[in-house]
């Protein structure tokens, strides 16, 4: 464990904007399959968003077995931000990170994730060139995705 | 037999709710594209019926794989409680929602890990007549293969085939679905 840095050398703290800031998919065996970011929030690198993917599936799998009753949809908040997360019934997990406060409750997050689902399984699932588990690179679903996460800040 | 929980709709319900909500596409385009299918798939195999049969299968499996998303997204149903509870959803719900026919399951074994899953008609089979040449042709198999690609990534290994199938002189059509097993969930530690 190296020194903890004094206050002066830590990065000043981003502007936290409202909304949702980034969506994810992990598929079963942990690996980050699409991340997009819909906010403009620190940038992460490709290796730590990898890394953070696969502890989410891990702390994902190990709650799973503390409270099966959650069926996946595990939230999680600190100040910075809330991540809402649902699993699919093949394993496949989708989570978001927003604003605190962007969904009134639970529901409320669960339902934008349906939406990620429906064209998850339409976008992605039903593009012949997709292979499965594999990283997602499907223009029309990224489209959707970007168009129904802008509805829902743009409501909020 | 119908209820499917205490207060929950039958599976038939559920099937018809899912049926409104889809979209619909041509049924003989659908019929006849199937058609085209099979009869590439036997050129391809230089008319080898049990190796078409296995490709037809194959090719089932990975739409099932696909498909059970959509199946999941579009049933906001928890999961299966038991392997009856699975098959009475693939004949009351997802055969309606995906071909428009109605099914049931008959035939269960005494330890209900194996039944007849019995379509009303097959739309498949429309305007189909198997020549002589063709008789131990699964027309349908690809049918099977879906219901053991989708099961497949829902942690359940089971087997389908055909057990009634009027186009080789059964009467009617109806599969036989085996639960061979459960596929433990992979969790990246060890208990």
């Amino acid at each position: 464990m190296s020194a903890p840095p004094t206050p002066a050398t830590l990065p000043e703290e981003p502007e936290n904007p409202p909304g949702v800031h980034s969506v994810w998919i992990i598929n079963k065996s942990g690996g980050l399959v699409f991340r997009d970011v819909y906010a403009d929030i620190a940038p992460i690198d490709t290796n730590e968003t990898l890394r953070l993917a696969s502890m989410w599936h891990s702390m994902h799998a190990i709650a799973a077995q503390l409270g099966p009753e959650l069926r996946g949809e595990l939230p999680s908040e600190t100040d910075g931000f809330h991540l809402h997360c649902a699993q699919t019934p093949t394993g496949t997990k989708l989570m978001l990170t927003c604003a605190p406060g962007t969904f009134a409750d639970h529901d409320a997050g669960q339902a934008v994730l349906r939406t990620v689902r429906d064209l998850y399984a339409d976008y992605v699932m039903k593009n012949p060139f997709y292979e499965a588990e594999m990283p997602i690179r499907c223009e029309l679903f990224e489209k959707r995705l970007r168009d129904a996460i802008d509805a829902v800040n743009g409501a909020a | 037999m119908a209820s499917r929980r205490a207060g929950a709709k039958t599976y038939e319900q559920v099937g018809l709710a899912a049926w409104q909500a889809t979209e619909k596409v041509n049924a003989e385009l659908f019929t006849l594209t199937y058609g085209a299918i099979v009869r590439q798939v036997l050129a391809d195999y230089e008319d080898c019926v049990p190796e078409a049969n296995a490709k037809l299968d194959a090719m089932g499996r990975s739409i099932g794989g696909r498909l059970i998303e959509e199946f999941n997204a579009k049933n906001e149903q928890q999961r299966c409680v038991d392997f009856r509870d699975t098959c009475e959803t693939i004949a009351g719900v997802a055969l309606r929602m995906f071909l428009g026919v109605g099914g049931h399951c008959a035939d269960w074994n005494a330890d209900h890990t194996s039944c007849l899953v019995v379509m009303e008609t097959n739309p498949l089979a429309d305007f189909v007549e198997l020549p002589e040449r063709y008789r131990d042709l699964s027309y349908g198999q690809m049918l099977c293969g879906v219901i053991v690609g989708a099961l497949e990534q829902v942690q359940t290994r089971a087997t389908c085939e055909w057990e009634k199938d009027a186009l080789r002189g059964g009467d009617g059509f109806a599969m036989r679905v085996t639960l061979v097993g459960q596929i433990d969930t992979p969790y990246p530690f060890d208990d």
